[in-house]
């Protein structure tokens, strides 16, 4: 058996994992490994062939795979060892990791510190129950995004596409261009899931419909799909009788949602945020578990890969400090809550503030889609800091930079997001806050 | 010439103005509902000469992967996208392929090129994917 | 697309013929191959257990609740006892988990006391009445307002999936043939006997043919001009949650039954998921597994009476089965007008349970119609252990990589199962030829991403091991092609971009 000791481990080489590691050697870690289960670096950004990436990390617009490839560059210049095609099996608390590969067998690592790199899964059409018969040809839109783009196939002709998620809007896009016809995307929500941009340029562009309150209520055929019926939903998501209606097409696409792939975390028992269903970390990205930390897609789920990015930088430069044994304990804990009009903040908690750190970055998914609206963190001694926002999207996180000192000794912290009584007149793009 | 009124959804910011602009032929007369000058600009070219960046895969030989992802160097016109997609259909490259690599150059005259979006090594080990 | 590969050439003639690749079939098939003579199966699709047999809930049960005197009765004690004897042997995964007919008032604890006094008639050990704490005590997550429980500890749970290769595969390892598909189109009979079959796949002689084709036994029967029979299907659906929720019941929780069903339960699968299931709805075409929104509602507020707090938000997926269901009994015995005609139809639960003895029931027919059963002296019980990669210690892991790597190679991550798992699922007897072949036989694709992951990769595997396009790879029937190629698709013009 292949034993090695590491001072930092990131389990998962996409975007999360090979930024942690850069960020764990540049805060002084001498030994670094990134352990990946597929044949090369990159993780999902490998399938993500179109462009967007990198505007805020690099300044310019990449592809997935030209985004990956800088970081690949990058990991390959800092001296990190890099396992492929290696699965983790076991990551005990201590911080012994048990991988395997068909090259490097059955391998233990000792690690000093952990980073949770893992990314997320797809929500599948089992845990939306749509009913109906089980034929060939319902995906979801990421495994038929790897199809297309890394394999060269094609998983229909005539498409039906469930949910608005961005995944399921490029792929509506890609599957256009290769031929395919794409007869609209149905989204049970009143609002759509996916950026602006991306129902703009991926389906009117190409003249797709897109029903805002609509789901699939039946999937037909006996061999391949034949078929969907559809219906529209009342405000409590529920089927309106007499909507329903039939749609023919041989392939039906899942763009219904991301989940942390969260199972290492769970099985070492780290706290779990039931909304996230990631980590409850610190702003440090540090578990419940001293010395694990995690950031990217498998503590929550983002919208943009650079602040993937940023945030693993994070993560892997406090695992760094871990390992040397500078990290410091964990003290003055306090939790961070999501109160009214927010479904979700990121870091969960606080601990002790980092001196001459003057700012904390914090996101935020709202409830609801809103107009102008104002983000406000509240401690014991009232309203401390506050910002406008013009419009909020629950598919679009709020990342906001908060300066320490407005809550440095508060013990009470709760953000909460409420409709701006006043709103200032429009004017200029919203230029969110950046790193 | 009579002007018509077409309505554009800005995508510069998550706001997403929905605005209109009146043309007159060609001829951008008038704007409606942008609120800032980065979105009227955005409209004013949507309406007129709308472009897109175009991403596409092409086949590889003799490398670790089967497809090559490429993306043209700046935007095509948008009714030139199902023909640059279907040009690059036909393209076949060789491993070993850097980042970068132009793929096909002033594709269809459009001035753009499509460049390799990441490298592909040669196949290598005996444990190929299935 | 389309054209079958890799299928080897079929018999010409056989001693037995068993029609229909279920668990029914294969174990007859298998008990069959006890001996010297030529048993051949035919399934219309391309694996087995692609009927009933993949959508059931997966219980041996004890067999309290058959009617005395009747084959279920007498076939599902004596199933259950082969499967404690067979089933590791074979490689078929059981739990002895035990059964609970949970009761709510003191008209189901009558229900229950009738249904121990039955079970004792039928030769059910161990079976108690369990009070409300007793219950309680063992089923954290069950309902407050239970009054009681009968328990029958001999209750187990198997793979349904497992079951049916396993018989299929020892059937071949001991001579016999499966074809799959193979449908039957015709048989033919000669002065009021059966003489031999007709399938898509050509003309095979038969001394004997078994009926064994589930929800089409009765359409089999007429070929041959028997109409002694009607096949109702019934069906039932069921949700299966990820294992993260298997300690929500711990042995088979069944409600008070009534007088046509078991009714709603909530059980652990024998892979240590959470299932609820099965409603009943009789339904008009052989195939309709379709799941319905008021089904699915349907079983959820049946099996929230008996656990009320059920995670849904795990659900990994929903399916429906179709029950073979006939008259009160199985129909076991030579067809009344066919000679050489025998049925092992309608059988509908306790059929799984049953199913090894039906075999043996079966062979005891056939001996008394004149078929000799010699037994032959070659005749191996059991198929070769094929341990799971993560079952393994890390010595014997470490030797199995070594000699050969792609038991390295962790393909499914849900369920942590190798390539080389999924090679020796495909080269084995009775092989996987598809993508749900493949998750029913390691579970590459069951958990929780439902092969989100793993899909693209089985497929690739699929293709490579079977020497086909992945454009031929299917995921179940005989038309289910899963990709398309690219090249060749012509760009549509009609899109004004």
């Amino acid at each position: 058996m292949r034993d090695a000791t590491y001072d930092v481990v990131t389990i998962g080489g996409g975007p999360a994992g090979m930024a942690a590691a850069l960020a764990a050697r540049q805060a002084g870690a001498d030994r670094v490994l990134i352990i990946e289960r597929d044949r090369e670096l990159g993780g999902i950004l490998q399938q993500c062939i179109h462009n967007g990436f990198g505007l805020r990390k690099f300044k310019e617009e990449l592809t997935g795979p030209g985004y990956a490839d800088r970081y690949i560059e990058m990991v390959g210049a800092a001296g990190i060892d890099v396992w492929l095609d290696s699965t983790v099996l076991a990551a005990e608390a201590g911080g012994r990791i048990t991988c395997v590969g068909p090259t490097t067998g059955l391998a233990t690592v000792e690690a000093k510190a952990v980073v949770h790199s893992m990314g997320c899964r797809e929500r599948t059409r089992g845990a939306i129950r749509i009913p109906g018969s089980r034929p060939a040809g319902v995906f979801t839109a990421g495994a038929a995004q790897r199809m297309v783009n890394m394999e060269g196939y094609l998983p229909g002709r005539d498409v039906v596409i469930i949910g608005s998620g961005d995944i399921g809007l490029i792929m509506a896009r890609r599957m256009t261009l290769e031929g395919a016809r794409v007869r609209a995307v149905f989204e049970i929500m009143p609002y759509s899931n996916g950026l602006t941009r991306n129902i703009v340029q991926c389906l009117e562009d190409f003249g797709i419909p897109l029903y805002l309150s609509h789901c699939v209520v039946a999937v037909h055929g006996h061999d391949r799909v034949t078929g969907v019926t559809v219906a529209e939903v009342d405000a409590d998501l529920h089927v309106k009788p007499g909507t329903e209606f039939d749609l023919p097409c041989d392939c039906v696409l899942l763009s219904v949602g991301l989940i942390p792939e969260n199972e290492l975390g769970r099985a070492i028992g780290v706290s779990t945020d039931r909304i996230t269903s990631g980590a409850v970390v610190d702003q440090f990205r540090q578990t419940s578990k001293p010395g694990f930390f995690a950031a990217g897609n498998v503590l929550h789920v983002h919208d943009l890969v650079d602040l993937v990015s940023n945030e693993a930088e994070i993560a892997g430069r406090s695992a760094a400090l871990f390992a040397k044994g500078v990290f410091g304990e964990a003290t003055h804990e306090r939790a961070v809550i999501a109160g009214e009009g927010l479904r979700q903040v990121v870091p969960q908690r606080l601990s002790t503030l980092e001196k001459g750190k003057n700012a904390i970055r914090f996101f935020f998914r709202s409830k609801a889609p809103m107009g102008p609206s104002i983000i406000a963190l509240k401690t014991e001694d009232g309203i401390v800091w506050d910002r406008k926002l013009r419009v909020v999207k629950p598919s679009e996180m709020i990342v906001a930079d908060i300066p320490v000192n407005r809550f440095a000794k508060a013990s009470h912290i709760e953000f909460v997001l409420t409709l701006d009584e006043h709103p200032e007149p429009l004017e200029g793009a919203v230029e969110e806050e950046d790193a | 010439m009579t002007s018509r009124v077409q309505p554009i959804q800005c995508i510069g910011c998550p706001v997403g103005c929905g605005g209109e602009v009146v043309l007159d032929g060609d001829r951008v007369v008038e704007m409606r509902g942008f609120t800032c000058e980065k979105g009227e600009a955005y409209a004013a070219e949507e309406v007129v000469a709308p472009k897109r960046m175009v991403t596409t895969t092409v086949r590889v030989h003799g490398g670790a992967l089967h497809f090559l992802p490429v993306v043209s160097d700046g935007p095509v016109p948008k009714e030139a996208i199902f023909d640059c997609v279907r040009l690059l259909r036909g393209i076949e490259v060789t491993a070993p392929i850097e980042t970068g690599r132009v793929i096909v150059a002033d594709a269809l005259g459009l001035g753009v090129d499509f460049k390799a979006a990441r490298a592909i090594a040669v196949a290598s080990d005996g444990l190929r994917p299935a | 697309m389309g054209e079958m590969r890799g299928l080897e050439p079929i018999s010409s003639k056989a001693d037995v013929v068993v029609i229909g690749g279920g668990v029914v079939g294969c174990a007859i098939a298998r008990e069959l191959s006890r001996y010297r003579l030529d048993v051949v199966l035919l399934e219309q699709a391309p694996d087995v257990a692609t009927g009933t047999s993949k959508a059931n809930s997966g219980i041996l049960h004890a067999g309290f609740d058959c009617e005395p005197g009747t084959w279920k009765a007498r076939l599902n004690v004596r199933g259950a006892a082969l499967y404690a004897e067979i089933a590791e042997g074979l490689g078929i995964p059981r739990r002895e988990i035990g059964s609970l007919v949970v009761a709510h008032s003191d008209a189901d604890l009558a229900t229950c006391e009738s249904l121990l006094a039955r079970g004792r008639e039928n030769g059910v050990a161990g079976l108690e009445i369990w009070g409300a704490d007793r219950l309680r005590a063992h089923e954290p997550s069950i309902s407050a307002d239970v009054a009681g429980a009968l328990w029958a500890p001999t209750a187990a749970v198997v793979c349904p999936f497992l079951a049916t290769v396993g018989f299929g595969e020892n059937a071949i390892r001991n001579g016999a043939k499966i074809h799959t598909e193979c449908g039957v189109t015709g048989l033919v009979t000669a002065g009021g006997r059966i003489v031999a079959v007709e399938t898509t796949r050509g003309r095979i002689e038969a001394r004997f043919v078994v009926n064994a084709a589930g929800v089409h036994a009765a359409d089999v029967a007429r070929l041959a001009g028997d109409d002694s029979f009607t096949i109702h299907p019934r069906r039932g659906e069921y949700i299966l949650f990820d294992r993260s929720t298997g300690a929500l019941a711990r042995s088979v929780l069944f409600p008070t039954p009534s007088k046509v069903s078991k009714g709603i339960l909530v059980s652990p699968t024998v892979h240590g998921n959470i299932f609820i299931g099965p409603n009943a709805a009789d339904v008009d075409e052989l195939d309709d597994v379709e799941t319905t929104a008021p089904g699915l509602d349907e079983i959820i507020s049946g099996a929230r009476k008996i656990v009320p707090d059920l995670p849904l938000q795990n659900a990994i997926t929903e399916f429906a089965g179709l029950r073979a269901a006939a008259g009160k009994d199985f129909i076991i015995g030579e067809s009344p007008i066919v000679k050489g005609l025998v049925h092992a139809a309608g059988i509908q639960s306790p059929g799984l349970t049953s199913a090894p003895a039906i075999g043996e029931a079966i062979a005891e027919i056939l001996a008394d119609l004149g078929l000799k059963l010699t037994p032959d002296p070659t005749f191996v019980p059991v198929n070769p252990h094929r341990p799971k990669f993560t079952e393994q210690t890390p010595v014997e892991q470490m030797a199995r990589i070594a000699a050969d790597p792609l038991a390295g190679r962790v393909i499914c991550r849900c369920e942590t199962i190798t390539e080389a798992e999924i090679v020796a699922a495909i080269r084995a007897p009775c092989g996987a030829r598809t993508i749900d072949g493949v998750k029913r036989r390691v579970r590459a694709g069951a958990g929780r991403c439902q092969g989100g992951f793993c899909g693209p990769r089985v497929t690739a595997i699929l293709a490579r091991e079977l020497g086909i396009p992945v454009t031929a790879v299917r995921k179940e029937t005989l038309e289910s092609w899963l990709f398309y190629a690219r090249a060749g698709l012509e760009i549509r013009e009609d899109i004004d971009a």
